[in-house]
């Protein structure tokens, strides 16, 4: 329609490099070296000697590079464990979430039955109960079970969850219908249509929901601490952490080195996976319109 | 992303009675994992609750129904339960304003013109998913009398700060810088796709109407944003007012009771005194101030929201 237009128009002005993007650059700096510096402070301090971390003046670097602080974390207390513990509950919950929310979004978004969204609605309302209305009466019931300190009890109570089930619903509403109408008429029914053309093409929603999912076990904090009694046995990251803090305090070299590893998987996924996870926020936050 | 939803398919698949019921017998199969889990996990938990609020129920030993004597207890009598309500509102009156001013500040530096914005986005929301117990650990490091800040006042300036955790009003204004600095970057990340939304003709007619700094940003950039806005206000609120482990592990409440905010009192009282309907009754009040402030923003938002455009 306007292809009269030169682009160069259309297009954003191509404005100089003035005083005022210098200064953009400055404050964006200043504000990033701001924001790293406990991260830094405390990757540094974990590779010094202990002694030296509340040297006034403060320094970088101590008389003496210890890498072997991140060895000696795992001599202290069962890190392995918590770190395995860890990520097995975070796997089998991701797992246990992607197959309901799958599941049920699609009951929701792409099959039409009485009362769908009536039973929707009653989805969405669980949604605005808080963690800590739950956990009270959760820990209760994981008594009645038996379930207290058990893998399961970690995993179970909070995998079932409203929003994975309306991130999926929402996904799998804006598929064209016709796709599935063709696998139908050719006599494929709902489980194979489910498996073989709507989650095919869900790919990136899927990725979105894993990756939250999976964070949101691996950090999970309040739960564990309150349903977990063996430490040494089902002791999560968090709870290891939080242990391992209240047992050597005055060892600040090892805790920062124990911080760090931490720190270091989520870092990772979100380094390496920024460009869903930004848009996955991006859509949560469009979505509040 | 919409391009043919179900309820406009609908019509051309009338007049299959039979399969309709086919298709609401699979759609049972589909729901029955989210629904029972559901049932089992939430409605429950849920209903357990309000019948464990009108017990005095220990976590071990005899039950006995008295009503809404947890109820008049906790607003009556219990000593730390106002405290534990006003520091949940201290927390949230500090950190929902600074979290977003600097969400949104930030979200605006990191202009189209800035090079490697993507990076700094990303580096800005990684304390957003580390675990939460290693950033409050750090801190606590930072914020030890001989620890950072305190080491370069007193190297640079012969300055000698507060002991911040120890000292009522520094500590939950560390807790709520530490949270600032630990949740904006979820923020920033919502305001960078609201940023980039804006419609370009808008600012530019603005721009051309002779619109500039200030004015164009609260007369024009900020009211576009508006919806963002106020999107990220009431999650924020929400999730400050249910605060735990960013006082739990950096003061644990203290000193006193100066930091301990309601989710901690709610842990405390169910976990550690085994008063589980004092601490169910405690989650109910909670829930209520979190509904009702939630709905004072939603009643509020028709002055200063701007949907159109």
């Amino acid at each position: 329609m306007r292809s009269d237009v030169p682009a160069a128009v259309l297009a954003a002005p191509v404005r100089p490099i003035g005083p005022r993007l210098v200064l953009q650059y400055v404050a964006v700096v200043v504000a990033a070296l701001l924001f790293v510096t406990p991260l830094v402070y405390a990757f540094f301090s974990a590779l010094k000697p202990n002694d030296q971390i509340f040297a006034v003046p403060p320094t970088l670097i101590g008389s003496e590079v210890r890498w072997g602080n991140f060895v000696e974390v795992f001599r202290h207390g069962p890190f392995l464990t918590y770190i395995s513990n860890s990520l097995v509950i975070a796997v089998a919950g991701t797992l246990v979430v992607l197959v309901v929310s799958t599941t049920a979004g699609y009951a929701f978004g792409r099959l039409r039955w009485s009362g769908r969204d009536l039973v929707f609605g009653l989805f969405l309302l669980t949604l605005m109960v808080p963690q800590e209305v739950l956990v009270v009466p959760m820990f209760q019931l994981m008594q009645w079970f038996g379930w207290v300190n058990t893998p399961q009890s970690l995993v179970l109570p909070f995998a079932f969850t409203a929003f994975g089930t309306f991130l999926m619903r929402q996904f799998f509403r804006g598929i064209p219908f016709e796709l599935e109408e063709a696998a139908r008429v050719d006599g494929a029914g709902p489980m194979r249509t489910f498996l073989q053309i709507i989650l095919p093409l869900s790919r990136s929603a899927v990725a979105v929901l894993t990756v939250f999912t999976f964070i949101g076990f691996w950090n999970s904090y309040l739960w564990p601490l309150i349903v977990v009694n063996d430490y040494a046995y089902l002791g999560t990251l968090p709870i290891g952490l939080a242990t391992f803090s209240g047992q050597f305090g005055t060892r600040w070299d090892l805790q920062m080195a124990a911080s760090i590893i931490a720190m270091i998987p989520t870092a990772l996924i979100v380094i390496l996976l920024q460009k869903h996870l930004v848009k996955g926020i991006a859509t949560a936050g469009i979505a509040g319109r | 992303m919409t391009s043919i939803s179900v309820a406009e398919a609908a019509p051309r698949r009338r007049g299959r009675g039979e399969l309709g019921k086919a298709e609401s017998r699979q759609a049972l199969g589909f729901i029955t994992p989210a629904l029972a889990g559901l049932t089992v996990f939430t409605v429950v938990p849920v209903v357990l609750s309000v019948a464990m609020s009108l017990f005095d129920w220990p976590a071990w030993g005899d039950r006995e129904f008295i009503g809404f004597g947890n109820y008049v207890d906790l607003f009556t009598s219990h000593p730390d339960f106002w405290p534990a309500l006003r520091n949940s509102a201290v927390f949230t009156l500090l950190f929902v304003p600074l979290n977003l001013v600097v969400s949104l500040g930030l979200a605006l530096l990191l202009g189209p013109r800035i090079r490697g914005r993507a990076a700094f986005r990303v580096l800005f929301f990684i304390p957003v998913v580390t675990p939460m117990v290693a950033n409050v650990l750090v801190w606590r490091m930072l914020l030890q009398p001989n620890g950072l800040f305190n080491g370069v006042t007193t190297a640079a300036f012969d300055l000698t700060l507060p002991s911040f955790l120890n000292h009522p009003q520094w500590a939950m204004v560390m807790v709520v810088i530490m949270s600032v600095w630990q949740g904006m970057g979820y923020n920033m990340l919502i305001f960078c796709a609201a940023i980039e939304q804006l419609p370009e003709s808008v600012l530019e007619a603005a721009r051309i109407d002779g619109a500039r700094g200030a004015q164009m940003f609260f007369r024009v950039t900020l009211p576009l944003l508006s919806p963002a806005v106020f999107f990220t206000t009431v999650m924020t609120m929400i999730s400050s007012m249910q605060v735990f482990a960013q006082p739990q592990l950096l003061t644990g409440g203290g000193p006193g009771n100066a930091t301990l905010p309601m989710v901690m009192f709610i842990y405390e009282q169910a976990f550690t005194f085994q008063q589980m309907g004092l601490a169910a009754a405690a989650a109910w009040v909670l829930f209520a101030v979190i509904i009702g402030l939630t709905a004072l923003q939603f009643r509020a938002q028709r002055r200063w929201v701007h949907y159109e455009v």
